[in-house]
């Protein structure tokens, strides 16, 4: 069943959800916001697309396996805390490469380094895990309604 | 950074595996150099432990009581030293056991998702953290079980997360209660700050929920039924895991929380705790013998294995509880190579049930070996190290002066060897039901080297029992006394 609203407000409404994503991801290092939401918010332009499409469009726009995708948000994550482990001895301790510290104490330059990219971990683990599971899903009761048809 | 390493290596490991999706060949050999990584790190981890004594690290840099805080004493070290040793043994027989289906459903990343669930359960010193852990644990379980996709599979799963996830929510309101009453969720702090509180009713509350938590997830009476019915339907390999390692993180949890957290020495909760080892025992006991296959027969047997552990936490003398952790310590060994040996027997005689299996014995004598030693230690025969354990335990029980204890370790161990007798008569003694020609088959390397380790293991520490039940004393001085790891979790930021 396919309906042409919903699949020309999807194509609308995905890149705006996708970018919105990112923005909540991103207003996260600081404010409320973060990886978790952003993922869940990337994981739901997915689900519109594989209802307003179907199931193989959503797989070709997510265009990796949402395994490998959740597999690579835990490396990221892995690799941040690893990171501090190396600098400073204290696993998952933060690590801020481009930030200097001058000699009253005030700190200078990017607000860029390990936890950030755990953060980024998190999305991408969210995002990976939910598709996962909707696809799994999708995928049985896609079989189960052929079945009947026959 | 050596205690992190512990969780890092084996979710590297997942991590790289699931990158491998397509190449089951890529998958085993990452699988298994992380499992024998693994093994390395905690070989060093438990020599650290061994020459400098119990010591902490701390996550982000954060001082405990406020950060989450690993430590490996005495017991975690041998804890996470068997978790290394057991999971290369598994990922070894698994070459040969597991399914090129069931590995493409992801074998080997959750194998490594639970390796990482039970090290940083047994590191952790947050009873929080711990939590978290065992959330890690259960997800990475369910997805082990259901692994095969049939139904007797989804049937064992179902009953496994039923009564898992209740456990597991009992165990988030233990610890609320707890963190409501003190303050503090770090065990080290939570050990100070309960001295003397022992009796408050909040604190008792806390106690009874987490018994109830720790209990389902050990397997104790009477919310036990979950194991023997999920045990016995996935691969092997899996159930090898399981049975040594998991029911195995709950003796754990109940070890480490009610001697380092409560102090329940002339408390209810001791009481308790007796009580429900004594049942555990029996109802394991005679369980087994009611049973008509060899998984269903050993499923069972460690919910009787698991009460001796918790008699030996529940008598509390420092003998009692060196019982108990020796039980604990070689029970993972002799657990791995029974579920590891019942299904290279299943290999062979082509079933596990009772009526379909046999002839073992007049073909193949020199694996049957190797099922019959851990079968004899379970039960409690010398030379194994099963005998010690319960030597040890039959003595603390004589010390405390209880005839009916002492009547329990003993009555139970031949109920035990009465179980193990019924294995052996019905699936190695007895002619297979279509002559024993039909054994044909020659086990593979990839199973019988496992079988050979653990089985040699059994036997050194049987004969050589003198070093471990010293080991094992001075690990259960450092439970009773906890002045060591409490000094090296506050004791200033490493």
């Amino acid at each position: 069943m396919k309906s042409l609203i919903l699949s020309t407000c999807t194509r609308m409404l995905m890149p705006l959800i996708l970018i919105l994503s990112v923005f909540v991801f991103w207003r996260g290092h600081n404010e409320p916001g973060g990886g978790f939401i952003g993922g869940l918010l990337a994981a739901t332009a997915f689900a519109l697309v594989e209802k307003a499409e179907g199931l193989e469009a959503a797989k070709r726009a997510l265009r990796f396996r949402p395994q490998s995708i959740a597999a690579f948000g835990l490396g990221c994550a892995l690799v941040s805390g690893v990171w501090g482990g190396l600098q400073y001895g204290y696993f998952l301790k933060g690590v801020w490469p481009f930030i200097t510290i001058d000699a009253e104490g005030n700190k200078h330059g990017l607000p860029f380094g390990s936890i950030f990219l755990f953060d980024l971990g998190v999305y991408f683990v969210v995002l990976g895990t939910v598709c996962g599971i909707l696809f799994a899903l999708e995928d049985v009761v896609s079989r189960e309604a052929d079945v009947e048809e026959d | 950074m050596l205690l992190f390493w512990a969780l890092v290596i084996p979710f590297g490991t997942a991590v790289l595996a699931l990158l491998a999706w397509r190449s089951l060949e890529m998958q085993r050999g990452i699988s298994l150099i992380g499992a024998l990584a693994l093994l390395v790190l905690t070989v060093r981890i438990a020599i650290r432990v061994a020459t400098e004594g119990p010591f902490a690290e701390q996550a982000g840099g954060w001082p405990a009581p406020y950060g989450i805080t690993l430590v490996a004493d005495g017991l975690s070290a041998v804890m996470v030293l068997l978790t290394g040793l057991v999971a290369v043994a598994v990922l070894i027989f698994s070459f040969a056991d597991v399914t090129e289906g069931e590995k493409h459903y992801g074998f080997y990343p959750l194998t490594h998702a639970l390796l990482a669930g039970i090290c940083g359960a047994f590191l952790t010193g947050d009873i929080f953290n711990m939590y978290v852990w065992f959330e890690v644990m259960l997800i990475a379980s369910f997805g082990l079980l259901v692994v095969g996709g049939g139904k007797a599979q989804l049937d064992g799963a179902i009953k496994y997360v039923g009564l898992n996830l209740i456990a597991t929510v009992a165990f988030i309101a233990g610890v609320g209660l707890l963190y409501g009453a003190t303050g503090a969720l770090n065990m080290a702090d939570l050990h100070g700050r309960l001295m003397g509180r022992g009796a408050e009713t909040p604190i008792l509350a806390s106690a009874a929920v987490l018994i109830f938590a720790f209990g389902s997830k050990a397997a104790l009476f009477p919310v036990f039924f979950w194991l023997p019915a999920s045990y016995h339907t996935p691969t092997f390999s899996t159930s090898a895991l399981f049975a040594a390692l998991l029911t195995k993180v709950g003796v754990y949890a109940l070890i480490r929380v009610f001697t380092l957290v409560y102090d329940i020495d002339g408390t209810p909760i001791a009481a308790l705790l007796l009580g429900t080892a004594v049942l555990t025992m029996a109802v394991g006991a005679l369980g087994a013998l009611s049973q008509g296959s060899i998984r269903r027969v050993l499923g069972y047997s460690i919910v009787s294995s698991i009460g001796y552990m918790i008699l030996g936490l529940a008598v509390a003398t420092p003998l009692a509880v060196t019982g108990a952790l020796f039980y604990l310590f070689q029970d993972v060994l002799v657990k791995a190579n029974l579920f590891l040996g019942a299904g290279a027997t299943k290999r062979l005689a082509g079933s596990e049930e009772f009526g379909k299996a046999g002839g073992i014995w007049r073909v193949r004598p020199w694996f049957s070996l190797l099922f019959l030693i851990p079968a004899l230690s379970l039960a409690g025969v010398p030379p194994f190290s099963g005998f010690w354990a319960k030597l040890l335990l039959a003595r603390a029980t004589i010390e405390i002066g209880s005839a009916g204890l002492t009547f329990m370790v003993l009555a139970v161990g031949f109920l035990t060897l009465f179980a193990m007798a019924r294995i052996w008569a019905a699936v190695f003694w007895s002619a297979h039901p279509e002559g024993d020609g039909a054994i044909t088959e020659r086990l593979p390397a990839a199973m019988l080297v496992p079988l050979l380790a653990l089985t040699g293991a059994i036997v050194y520490i049987g004969i050589d029992a003198g070093p471990m039940v010293a080991g094992a004393a001075a690990i259960a001085t450092g439970l009773i006394d906890p002045q060591a790891y409490v000094a090296a979790v506050l004791g200033g930021a490493e």
